[in-house]
């Protein structure tokens, strides 16, 4: 059997690739014309392919209807049947100087989402208004959504100007109209069309019954819009996709939104800040290495290889360091919203900028308006299909730009149980202060002051359950607050709660370098199940290699001394890294769990001077295993081989029943305090009197 | 960058995505034009081999020269391939008119072949221009848990943000060409040089434009005996790619039936 494989003259151009390209959005109210429109441009323009006419003739005639241009688009049975377009669809055509892809979008309300969907591929757009029916609710509403997405080049036909017997004056009244409404959302035109889409007029040449017009025609119109421009000239934006490692390399995926970059430039990571450089430019397929590009431009899905082993993931942006993108942790957004359910101060969301993907707060609502109407609403809500602006709380900080420095980085989509229902445009950014610089509170007046506030929300807290507390706690505390989880069962039932509820946290693990493997697994699987990043902070490998030499690397076995050297390097420093600049924290103590740890407070403020708050201090081990049970929370698969509480490895065992919790936790040592110095350092600190 | 250039960035970027965020995943291999592009481009995604399975539903009807084409390339291109048999016509909705119902045994494959891998995507090579109510899908397109797909309440889709949280169960169609048109297939076969079946080319006059069962796929007139021949017959004609296609032609909702069922 002889295959083919061609060879003819590779890369050639070929005709249509040098034509441009022009995507075109048709929109405008309910039944004013514009699927009409659509079809009868391709009629006129003879781009309907054989036996289409024929068919839509049939179809007509089936349904008991004259001939409807809009059978062509609306090809669906119930699209059919009622007449109207339910979903957004498009077809490609061609004028005398371009290729085009028209998109037709479905006015009815109830189709907003389609709408949307349509018009945001769009690089400009036609709005149809019937000349009899004039400018209506969703005549506005397209208008003000097409400014949200962007799109400033705008044509106005107005339709049907048989049923006002092509009369002048009506479209003069519609012009004026139009005008002014245009102007009042900053958009503007200077393209007003009267047609007859049903019967030909005025849409690929003017015709006897509009005379008193000498306008461009509609086709001419589609004409004079202007491509979309690449943003080659904006800084550097490659929201990163992924990190391959299917070889040797380690390539890092995504495409230019904006910018251009070669082989050799400086990038800098963010939200994290890291810098390196760019090492190659890596393709497929690629005979020699002399093939390999060595610079890449804003639209291009491209993967390269960076100098030095950094690390970057799925949702950073890398940047240029003349002009990185931001470090978001809070933001101001303009905002449709289109979940049934109206979008409320306090909602907890998902929030999408490039790749990256958080949870946050709204935690104020603005100028909320229908723009159907262009009435204000009275409500702090933004309602379905309504408009306004939002601010956000985010859990964790993320890369993202105003969308006035840049369009594609400035622009975010809202999300709820997964389902994409809202976008909106970025208007202000609060840059996240870097935790490392901001110092500790510490004085002892400080201290004093922190025990008085502390006692006042004890008696708050006592009667609340564990959800409302860490609620009232972040509340309560101004600044940043951590969530470091073990992974045990208490610190799972925590990161569930502060996760239902986008409670505005950091969660973080202490990664000692000793952990089981199934911690790490559940770590893994907690991070897919929430999806969100759990930060992990290190020791530090200078303090790490001096304590391998001075005890040997299991010295901890040999003296009590040296195993809390080993806890220090290991967790508390890393711990107080992570607690750098916070005002408070919380943990997942258990008043049962050890004789020790049955004096403890809810909240407490520690030597650190942060707040420290144990929202599960008062639940029994029964009820721990009841809340993970009920909600399905994975746990650590060690505790069904007799694991209670679990830390390293080497200094971890599984108990016997009956004996108490942590007693399978350096288990060679003294019953009496089996910490590690997180939750009490074994010599207290004192606060300078 | 020129347009093919522009079409080929847009589809690495969804392969990506289908890949970062969905956990099972496989592309629908048809050895067609469209799918053996697909092929490419995913090569092109992951720089150099596609790093899930490959899926041929096979219905057993198909011409020789496909299954040849089948064999010798999976083993060239390196491809993880995964041949699942379609159960026989007796199976079907019978009130299906008859090449329709033919070419839903395809579906009934595909729904085997979900059952068996439990894969929540499958990346097909359908296309916008094709027809009218493959113009309507979404780039990720969810189906519902009998593999259904709901048109009437499709998620908005825009910036390039897509929906791609399949609840347990369920699978997502992920249409990394949808925005190419036949022409531009055919241009990027050429400038690729991208291994066609001959079929495409003609045989005494004739020669296929879409290829699907030997039994309800008929050629079209025509002289292009290379690909340039191709492209230029493209540029010139008024016929629709699929007229050879017998199940789209035999009753005006046959085609939507189909899709609305789990067809591709
Ligand atoms: N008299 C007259 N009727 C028209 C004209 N253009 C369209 N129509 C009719 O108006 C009705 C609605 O047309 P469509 O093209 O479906 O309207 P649409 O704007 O696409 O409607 P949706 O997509 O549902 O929002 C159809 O019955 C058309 O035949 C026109 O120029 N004159
Ligand atoms: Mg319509």
């Amino acid at each position: 059997m002889n295959m083919l494989v061609n060879d003819f003259a590779a890369r050639a151009d070929t005709a249509s690739g040098e034509r441009p390209l022009l995507r075109i959005v048709i929109v405008g109210h309910v039944d004013h014309g514009k699927s009409t429109l659509i079809g009868r441009l391709l009629h006129e323009t003879g781009s309907l392919p054989d036996g289409k006419l024929e068919s839509i003739k049939a179809i007509s005639e089936r349904r008991g209807v004259p001939f409807e241009w809009s059978f062509l688009l609306d090809a669906l049975q119930t699209e059919r049947d009622q007449g109207i377009t339910l979903d957004t669809s498009q077809i490609h055509f061609r004028t005398a100087k371009r290729d085009v892809v028209l998109i037709d979008a479905p006015g009815h309300a109830e189709f907003l989402r389609n709408m949307i969907t349509g018009a945001a591929q769009a690089d400009a757009a036609v709005l149809v208004i019937d000349a009899a029916e004039g400018v209506r609710e969703q005549t506005r509403r397209h208008c003000y959504l097409l400014h949200l997405l962007g799109i400033t080049q705008v044509a106005v036909v107005i339709n049907k100007m048989d049923r006002v017997d092509f009369d002048e004056s009506r479209f003069r009244e519609l012009e004026t109209e139009m005008a002014r409404h245009l102007a009042s959302i900053e958009l503007s035109t200077t393209t007003i069309i009267p047609v007859s889409a049903r019967d030909g007029d005025g849409i690929a040449r003017h015709r006897a019954s509009i005379a008193w017009y000498t306008g461009p025609t509609v086709l001419q119109a589609l004409d004079r819009f202007l491509p979309a421009k690449p943003l080659t000239d904006l800084p550097l934006a490659i929201p990163v996709q992924a990190v391959y490692k299917f070889d040797a390399r380690r390539i890092v995926a995504g495409r230019l939104e904006t910018g251009r970059i070669s082989v050799g430039d400086d990038i800098v990571i963010m939200p994290r800040g890291t810098t390196a450089r760019l090492q190659s430019i890596e393709a497929w397929p690629m005979s020699e290495d002399s093939q390999r590009p060595r610079s890449a431009r804003a639209g291009q899905s491209i993967g390269l290889t960076l100098d030095r082993q950094v690390f970057v993931e799925r949702g950073d942006v890398i940047s240029t360091p003349a002009a990185p993108a931001r470090k978001v942790r809070r933001l101001r957004a303009r905002v449709f919203w289109l979940d049934e359910e109206p979008l409320t101060v306090g909602a907890a969301i998902g929030l999408r900028i490039g790749m990256a993907e958080c949870r946050g707060t709204v935690s104020l609502i603005e100028n909320a308006v229908d723009p159907g109407e262009l009435a204000p609403d009275e409500a702090s809500a933004i309602a379905r299909n309504h408009v306004g602006e939002i601010e956000i709380a985010l859990l964790q900080p993320i890369a993202a730009d105003l969308y006035t420095a840049n369009p594609r980085t400035g622009r975010l989509v809202l999300d709820l149980a997964g389902r994409i229902a809202g976008g909106g445009l970025i208007l202000e950014v609060d840059d996240a202060p870097d935790r490392l610089k901001e110092p500790n509170r510490s004085t002892a007046a400080d201290h004093a002051a922190l025990e008085t506030q502390c006692t006042r929300l004890n008696a708050g807290l006592i009667d609340l359950p564990p959800a409302k507390r860490l609620a009232l706690f972040r509340k309560e505390i101004a600044g940043r607050l951590v969530f470091a989880t073990s992974f045990g069962p208490e610190d799972q039932i925590i990161l569930h709660l502060l996760v239902e509820q986008a409670i505005d946290v950091d969660i973080v693990t202490l990664d000692t370098g000793r952990l089981f493997p199934q911690t790490h697994e559940l770590w893994a699987e907690t991070e897919r199940r929430y999806g969100r990043r759990i930060h992990a902070f290190y020791p530090q490998h200078d303090k790490l290699e001096a304590l391998t030499e001075r005890h040997g690397i299991n010295g901890f076995y040999a003296s009590r001394e040296a195993r809390l050297a080993c806890c220090e390097v290991r967790k508390v420093a890393p711990l107080n890294r992570a607690l750098a600049g916070a005002a408070g924290w919380i943990v997942g103590l258990r008043a049962d769990q050890s004789q020790h740890r049955r004096g403890t407070a809810l909240l407490s403020v520690d030597e650190r001077n942060l707040f420290k708050l144990s929202p599960l201090l008062d639940w029994t081990r029964q009820a721990v295993l009841d809340f993970t049970a009920a909600h399905r929370i994975q746990t650590n698969p060690l505790h069904q081989q007799g694991f209670a509480s679990i830390g390293c490895a080497p200094c971890t065992r599984a108990v016997a029943p009956g004996e108490p919790e942590r007693a399978g936790r350096w288990w060679w040592e003294s019953d009496e305090k089996k910490e590690c110095g997180l939750h009490e350092r074994p010599t207290p600190a004192k606060i300078p009197a | 960058m020129d347009r093919l250039d522009d079409l080929e960035a847009q589809s690495i970027f969804i392969f990506r995505e289908a890949f970062a965020r969905l956990r099972r995943i496989s592309l629908l291999w048809s050895l067609g034009k469209d799918s053996n592009v697909m092929i490419w481009i995913a090569r092109k995604a992951f720089f150099g081999r596609v790093p899930f399975p490959v899926l041929h539903v096979d219905t057993g009807k198909k011409f020789p020269e496909m299954y040849a084409f089948r064999d010798r390339f999976a083993a060239e291109w390196d491809l993880d391939l995964k041949i699942e048999p379609c159960p026989p016509i007796d199976a079907i909705d019978p009130t299906l008119p008859p090449a329709a119902r033919s070419a839903a045994r395809k579906t009934e494959g595909l729904k085997l072949a979900l059952a068996k891998y439990r894969f929540d995507g499958l990346i097909a090579g359908i296309r916008r221009d094709e027809e009218p109510t493959r113009a309507k899908e979404r780039v990720f397109s969810p189906r519902g848990l009998d593999g259904g797909w709901d048109v009437r309440d499709q998620p908005p889709e825009f910036w390039n943000y897509f929906n791609a949280s399949p609840p347990p169960g369920a699978h997502l169609r992920i249409h990394p060409i949808l925005h190419w048109s036949e022409l531009d297939i055919w241009t990027y076969t050429r400038r690729e040089r991208i291994p066609i079946i001959p079929l495409y080319l003609t045989r005494d006059g004739k020669r296929y434009r879409s290829l699907g069962d030997s039994d309800i796929t008929f050629p079209v007139a025509s002289n292009a005996g290379t690909i340039d021949d191709i492209v230029r017959e493209l540029e010139a004609t008024k016929i629709p790619e699929r007229a050879g296609r017998a199940m789209d032609h035999e009753a005006e909702d046959a085609f939507e039936r189909l899709r609305v069922t789990g067809y591709l």
